[in-house]
Order: structure tokens, then C-alpha cells, then sequence
């Protein structure tokens, strides 16, 4: 095995990167947290003073960014960014398994179309938002090619500009039940994981829930309580949820990135062995029961590898919709332009805290990916 | 072969390299030497405006080197952030472009960055030549903060002599009037307004309010005079709402560029258009219309009699490198030769009331008529532009409009336009 030596030298040799990323990662990190917890732009008038004295408010950004009237946007952009995600990855999953399907029908010139459906991925998103940007526009592109066509009217699909919202709820109305919600789901996940992993599975939901209600009361004055606010009195709350104007958004990502998930799949699909099909067949199984029975199980830890990828894309979408919409579109927000938007307005902790709600959403996702994977390469 | 083009490649470089180090440093003798580094966004289509100056300047002081650090990107998103950015981390600019006003008293000036011009003012004998309303937006009680090279006014109503004639339509004197003369336009197949992406939309707003308030009202939100509670505020807010809905608002206007705005006044397809006058740069130099005849223009509805400006400006940051140097260019922007210099290649008016305006060689008819109005008419600074609020007001004020199209309440955009001014601490005392 290795001995003392070699680990040194080991150390040595990463430990360049180590420091790098410390200071450029986690350092930066540590750092925004502190800005989202302390005052630092909240008076505009001292948000760029030399050795300006920064104070700890707690969770008062937080709090704004939750409850007040003037941040609308943010809770309009979270939301956003979660029905964004349910949809892209959807799209990119079925479109994604349907073009495996396709090519692993041994067609003529597969490589080919696995090159053409391959190709948008090469793009940067900034390329594929300002393509895609001129198809939707309201009176070309698209709405246009009909026209073009057959000489029909052209369509007036608003792709990017749609004012419908989908699927709406209440954010501060229906409020305790929303988070009721939030706190169900908590459990159910915590139950599922603690199963999965045979844990002694009753500590585990035990503590998680003990966890989650002190949390939960500890900041239920803090956080739920919305703040007085003379707009809401007024009633003019338009309610959250999908606002159909992201769909051009989804399109764009989904032409991107569904070339990527068959590429996935696909290798997937060529993994299985021959052998294994055969005898479902022999088994008796029609074409598509292999597919249903026998591919797709075992295609599940592909899946989740691109939803993991997908999803960690989708939650810190930026550059694409920077491209297509600009940081001002009323209909598409997301919090990487409200991010954006604090450097317009000098407010430094708000945005702090904008970037450390993504940064929690992301680490959802990829944390539990990153332990289980852990945990597997310690298995064997 | 690759190897042998990358090892080509390197040489090139190193040739240059070796071959800049030895570039010719012959200069005239002048008092100043040293470099100046100048930060702007004017790069494209205003780069030459800012090259004429600068040869000016090296005209005068052959030995100074000046460094011209551009950051391109539209009324300076991307060049602004990269100077918080550097400002931030102790490496100021000598000097550097900012709209002149709230945007450089609210940020900078608030931060005790910037070193008061007062006495740059009173050697060069500038309280004579700038008109005084412009100087009051320069000013706080602590000082005068920067120089401003150029005009442009924000509200200016667009539109095309030959189709008004055509529809049998005048240029509307009130906001009431146009909305009289809206259901015409739009029977006949026309956009009676046109706006474009959000921005645009704002920088409608600011007409108006201008059109309904008056200039005493405009400046009175500014200091706190006004009452934002009142009849005559809400007045803004509903006829706002009115004017949007004779417009293209919610239909085409979002990603909509002002210049494809303005497209549509030309080609016919809309009949008015509320924009500042870069518009005219643009049908001029790029749409090559001769102004009053293929294009017209008059003072947006209710604004008559009021110029509202925005203004690039350059200040001295207070730990600047090359402090003589930088005043040197200040001085040069303010000096009548520098603004004649600049303003007919940047497509603006003077700030100096003394300019050579009516010369025709440099400034077309539009100009000379912005010009002439510029030395008689009240003076108020526009709010989109960076002139009249700090940039925490104007960098969230599309939130309050955002939210006023959504509810049609003109009492909820009141009422958040007050919360906005009390965090932002925009509206005065």
C-alpha cells in the first residue's frame, strides 16, 4: 500500500488546488453569507463608502425577501425557476429517451442524427437564447413560418411575452398551508431516505422532525409573518405560479440539452446485454414490454444522473434567459437576474441573500447525490 | 503542423511585444506628463465622439499617455458594475463617465468618493456658461461633482409630418388630447403609441408625470414637496394606464429595441413615439431622414416650455493616480472647443449655452432647435437617466411600473412608488 511518503507527496500535489478552491469557492462563499445576513446596502446612501461598517440584521433579507410587497419579483422568480425545472427536465427526459428509442432501431446513418441531435450542446446558452430570441419573436420567426408556408395568418403566440399564469396559488394567503406542505414533504423525504438506506429508519424521521419543528418555530415569527404593507391592503396581488412566457425559455433549453440526455440513454440502452433482451422475448414479451419491463429499469440510474445534471442546470439558469429576455422582462424572472439587478441598485446584502437561496436549492439536489455516491464508492 | 503554427504564433507575440516596448516616445514639451486613464461606456458607434476629444487632449498635453478603458454595453449596465467593482477594490479610474446627477451625488458622492469641482467651476468662469437649473442638479450643498460634456432630452414626442396628414391627426399639446385623438388612429389600423422593452416603458412614465405634474411637481418628488398621496399623482398613475392602453404595451413591446421603435413612426405602422433624442441620431444618420420633413418632433404632451435632460458627465474620484492630469481633461470637457468637438459626432447638444449651435456644419436642424430650447426653457433632470434619483430608486422604479400594469391600481403604484422612496431615501427630507 502506500506509505507516509507517497501521502505527502500526494498532499503536495493537490494541495494547490485545495487552497485555490478554498479561498475562490469556499472562502466566497462564507463571504456572501455573511453580506445576505448583514445590512450592507440597505441605506443606498452608504452602499459603496470606503470601510463601510457592515451590521448583522439576522435574517431581516430573508424576511423581506419572503414577505414584502417590493420583492414580488423574488417570489415570482423562485417560483418561476420551479415550475421551469419540473418542465425542462420532463421535456428533456421524454424527448430525450424518445430519440434513444429512435436510434437504437439500428436505423442507416445513426451516427449521423446521433451527431445532429449531439450538436446544440456544443452551443453556449448565450448562442442558442439569441437564436431563439429571433424565432419567438411576437411578429417573426415562428409565429411567421405558417404564413411563409402555406399563406395562412400567421400565429400570434406571445412565446416570450405571455401575461397567462398557469397553475397558480397564493403565496401569502394560503400561506400556513403551503408550508404545511413543505413541512409533509419534508417527512415523506426524510422516510424515504431513512428506508433506503436501512437506517434504524424511526431515529432518523424522529430527529428530522424534531429538527424541522424546532427550526420552523423558532423562525415562524420571523419568517411567516408577512410585513405590513399598504400595497397588499389594496388587494392587487395577482397570485404566484407558471407564467406561460417561460416556455419559450423551456424550448430553447430543451432543444439544447435533449440531445444530452439521449446520448445518456442511449449508451444506457447499448449497455444492456443482448442477451437479456432476447430472452424476454423469448419469455414472450412484445417489442414494447422490453422496453417497458426490461430497458427502462434498468436505465434508472442514468435517469437520475441526468436529472441531477438537468436539475442543477435548470435551478441556476442565468445566461439563457439573460439572452433571450434581458434583466427587465415583466413575464420571465429567475434569481440569477435578481442577482444581476443588485448591482444595478447597489443592494449588496439583498442580493447576497437571493444568491444564497439558490445556492440552498442547488445543494438540495446535489448533496444527497454527492453522499449517496460516496457512499457507494466506499462500498466497493 | 500544429506545433509549427502555435511556435509561429508565440513569435509573432513576442515580436510585438519587443516591438511596442520600443515605440517612438518623441513628444512636445508640455507641463503635464505621466498617463490618464479615462473609464467610459462610449465604445461602437460613440467611439469617435470620445476619440475626438481625446486627440484634442493629446493635442494639448502630447505627454500625457491616455488610457482609454471602455466597457461596452448599452447606458452603461456593464461599464457601471465593473466600476463599483474597481472602485470597490481601491484602483480608481482618473476619471470617469457617469450621468450627470443622482446617479453620481446618490453613489458616489454619498460615499464621500468624489472630490468637489467648485473651484474648477469658478477658475474656468463655468457658472456663467451652464444654465443654472443644470447646475443645480450637478450640485448638493457640499459641492459640485462633475463636468457634463453633452444633452440629451428625454421628453420629445415622435413622429412622422407626412402620415399625421395623412390620417388627418395633430401633434396632441396635452396627454387629453392624444387620448381624443387615440380611437381615430386606431380605427385606422394604427398603434397610436409605440413602446418598446421595458426601459422604454419608464422612460414614458417620466413624460407623463412630467405632462400632468409640471415642472414644479416633477422636482417636488424629488425633494418631498409634491404629495404622492395625492389627487394629482394618482392623476399620473391613471392617465399612464390610459396612455398604455392606446399603445402596443403588452402586445409586442417586451425585447422590443427603441430603435425598432422608432422604425415603426417611420415606416407608418405608428403613429407617435414618446423617446429621447438619440432617436433623432438614429433616423437621421441611420434611417437618413431629413428632420421636420421625414421625421417630426415636438415636446412630449403637457411638457412644453420644459427641457428634461439627462447628461454624461465626468467626475475626479478622490484617490485618482494623475489628479493634474485628470483636471486637465475636465477642463478640456468643459471648454467650449471640447463640447463643439464632441456633441455633433455624438449626435447631442452642448451643455454650454455658448456653443457653436447654429453653425449648420455641425448640428442639424433638430439640434439647433433642441439647442434654442435648451437656453430658454425650466430645466428638470430625468429620472430613467440617472438624473433626478439615486440609482436605488431607478434601478427598482420598473418594479412599481411592473406592478401598476399588472394591477391597474393606481393606487398600489402609489402606494409602492412611497415605500420605494422611503427605502431608497430618494424623495427628499
Amino acid at each position: 500500500m502506500y506509505n507516509r511518503k507517497d501521502k505527502a507527496i500526494a498532499f503536495l500535489m493537490i494541495s494547490p488546488s485545495l487552497i485555490l478552491l478554498a479561498i475562490f469557492v469556499y472562502f466566497f462563499i462564507g463571504q456572501t453569507a455573511w453580506y445576505s445576513v448583514s445590512d450592507w446596502g440597505i441605506d443606498p446612501a452608504t452602499a459603496l463608502k470606503k470601510g463601510v461598517e457592515k451590521n448583522y440584521v439576522g435574517l431581516d433579507n430573508y424576511h423581506t425577501l419572503i414577505s414584502s410587497a417590493s420583492d414580488y419579483e423574488f417570489r415570482l422568480a423562485f417560483i418561476s425557476t420551479f415550475y421551469f425545472t419540473i418542465f425542462f427536465l420532463s421535456s428533456c427526459l421524454i424527448l430525450g429517451f424518445f430519440l434513444a428509442f429512435l436510434l437504437d432501431q439500428r436505423i442507416k446513418g445513426e451516427g449521423i442524427f446521433r451527431t445532429i441531435f449531439l450538436f446544440p450542446m456544443s452551443l453556449s446558452f448565450v448562442v442558442t437564447g439569441t437564436i431563439w430570441n429571433w424565432l419567438l419573436k411576437p411578429k417573426g420567426g415562428l409565429n411567421i413560418l405558417p404564413n411563409k408556408l402555406f399563406g395562412t395568418d400567421p400565429l400570434e403566440y406571445k412565446w416570450l411575452n405571455s401575461d397567462t399564469t398557469l397553475f397558480k396559488f397564493e403565496w401569502l394567503k394560503g400561506g400556513t398551508l403551503f408550508y404545511l406542505g413543505i413541512a409533509l414533504f419534508t417527512f415523506a423525504l426524510f422516510t424515504y431516505v431513512a428506508q433506503k438506506r436501512n437506517l434504524s429508519g424511526f431515529w432518523v424521521v424522529i430527529a428530522g422532525l424534531v429538527l424541522w419543528l424546532i427550526s420552523a418555530a423558532g423562525f415562524w415569527d420571523k419568517i411567516w409573518v408577512p410585513i405590513d404593507d399598504p400595497v397588499r391592503d389594496i388587494g392587487t396581488y395577482q397570485g404566484y405560479g407558471y407564467s406561460a412566457a417561460l416556455s419559450g425559455i423551456v424550448i430553447a433549453a430543451t432543444w439544447q440539452m435533449a440531445g444530452y440526455v439521449m446520448a445518456l440513454f442511449l449508451a444506457g440502452i447499448r449497455g444492456i446485454s443482448e442477451e437479456l433482451r432476447e430472452a424476454a422475448r423469448v419469455d414472450g414479451c412484445a417489442e414494447w414490454q422490453v422496453y417497458t419491463r426490461i430497458i427502462l429499469p434498468q436505465l434508472r440510474p442514468i435517469a437520475l444522473s441526468a436529472i441531477i445534471i438537468l436539475g442543477h442546470i435548470s435551478l441556476k439558469i442565468f445566461d439563457l434567459v439573460y439572452a433571450m429576455t434581458g434583466i427587465d422582462n415583466k413575464y420571465v424572472k429567475v434569481p440569477g437576474i435578481l442577482m444581476l439587478k443588485g448591482f444595478r441598485s447597489n443592494e449588496w446584502a439583498r442580493s447576497s441573500a437571493v444568491a444564497m437561496v439558490m445556492l440552498f436549492a442547488i445543494s438540495l439536489v446535489i448533496i444527497p447525490y454527492l453522499w449517496s455516491n460516496l457512499r457507494t464508492e466506499k462500498q466497493s | 503542423m500544429s506545433k509549427r503554427l502555435l511556435s509561429l504564433c508565440s513569435l509573432v507575440i513576442v515580436f510585438a511585444v519587443v516591438v511596442g516596448s520600443f515605440a517612438p516616445t518623441a513628444r512636445a514639451q508640455d507641463d503635464l506628463s505621466g498617463s490618464l486613464e479615462i473609464f467610459s461606456w462610449w465604445a461602437g458607434s460613440e467611439g469617435p465622439a470620445l476619440e475626438a476629444l481625446i486627440a484634442l487632449y493629446n493635442e494639448q498635453h502630447p505627454n500625457v499617455e491616455v488610457i482609454n478603458a471602455t466597457v461596452a454595453g448599452g447606458s452603461g449596465v456593464n461599464a457601471r458594475a465593473v466600476l463599483k467593482t474597481r472602485m470597490e477594490g481601491g484602483e480608481p479610474p482618473d476619471s470617469f463617465q457617469v450621468h450627470a446627477g443622482q446617479e453620481l451625488i446618490g453613489t458616489w458622492v454619498a460615499a464621500d468618493r468624489m472630490e468637489d469641482l467648485t473651484f474648477l467651476f469658478e477658475e474656468q468662469g463655468w457658472f456663467e456658461v451652464f444654465p443654472e437649473g443644470l447646475i443645480d442638479l450637478l450640485s448638493t450643498d457640499e459641492g459640485i461633482w462633475s463636468v457634463p460634456v453633452n444633452i440629451h432630452r428625454s421628453n420629445v414626442l415622435w413622429y412622422n409630418p407626412a402620415k399625421l396628414e395623412e390620417w388627418g391627426v395633430e401633434v396632441p399639446a396635452t396627454w387629453d388630447d392624444f387620448l381624443a385623438v387615440c380611437p381615430t388612429l386606431q380605427d385606422a389600423g394604427v398603434t397610436p403609441l409605440v413602446v418598446g422593452e421595458a426601459w422604454t416603458v419608464n422612460h414614458l412614465w417620466e413624460s407623463v408625470a412630467l405632462g400632468v405634474l409640471g415642472a414644479e411637481g416633477w422636482n417636488g418628488i424629488w425633494t418631498g414637496e409634491t404629495d404622492l398621496e395625492g389627487e394629482e399623482f394618482l392623476a399620473v398613475w391613471d392617465t399612464f394606464g390610459k396612455v398604455l392602453e392606446c399603445s402596443n404595451f403588452g402586445e409586442d413591446n417586451e425585447g422590443l429595441p427603441w430603435d425598432k421603435a422608432t422604425d415603426r413612426i417611420a415606416d407608418g405602422t405608428a403613429a407617435f413615439n414618446v423617446m429621447g433624442d438619440w432617436a433623432a441620431g438614429y433616423m437621421t444618420t441611420t434611417l437618413e431622414l431629413v428632420p421636420g420633413e421625414g421625421f417630426g418632433y415636438a415636446p412630449a404632451p403637457g411638457t412644453d416650455g420644459v427641457f428634461m435632460m439627462l447628461s454624461d458627465s465626468f467626475g475626479l474620484p478622490v484617490d485618482a493616480p494623475n489628479r493634474d492630469a485628470a483636471i486637465a481633461w475636465l477642463t478640456l470637457l468643459g471648454s467650449k472647443e471640447g463640447q463643439d468637438a464632441f456633441n455633433p459626432l455624438k449626435g447631442s447638444i452642448p451643455a454650454r449655452i455658448d456653443g457653436d449651435v447654429t453653425n449648420p456644419e455641425l448640428y442639424n436642424t433638430y439640434l439647433q432647435s433642441a439647442a434654442a430650447d435648451w437656453a430658454v426653457d425650466t430645466i428638470v433632470g430625468s429620472l430613467v437617466h440617472g438624473a433626478a434619483a439615486n440609482e436605488n430608486f431607478a434601478g427598482n422604479f420598473g418594479s412599481v411600473v411592473d406592478l401598476f400594469t399588472t394591477s391597474g391600481a393606481p393606487e398600489a403604484a402609489a402606494a409602492e412608488f412611497i415605500a420605494l422612496c422611503e427605502s431608497s431615501g430618494a424623495c427628499g427630507g
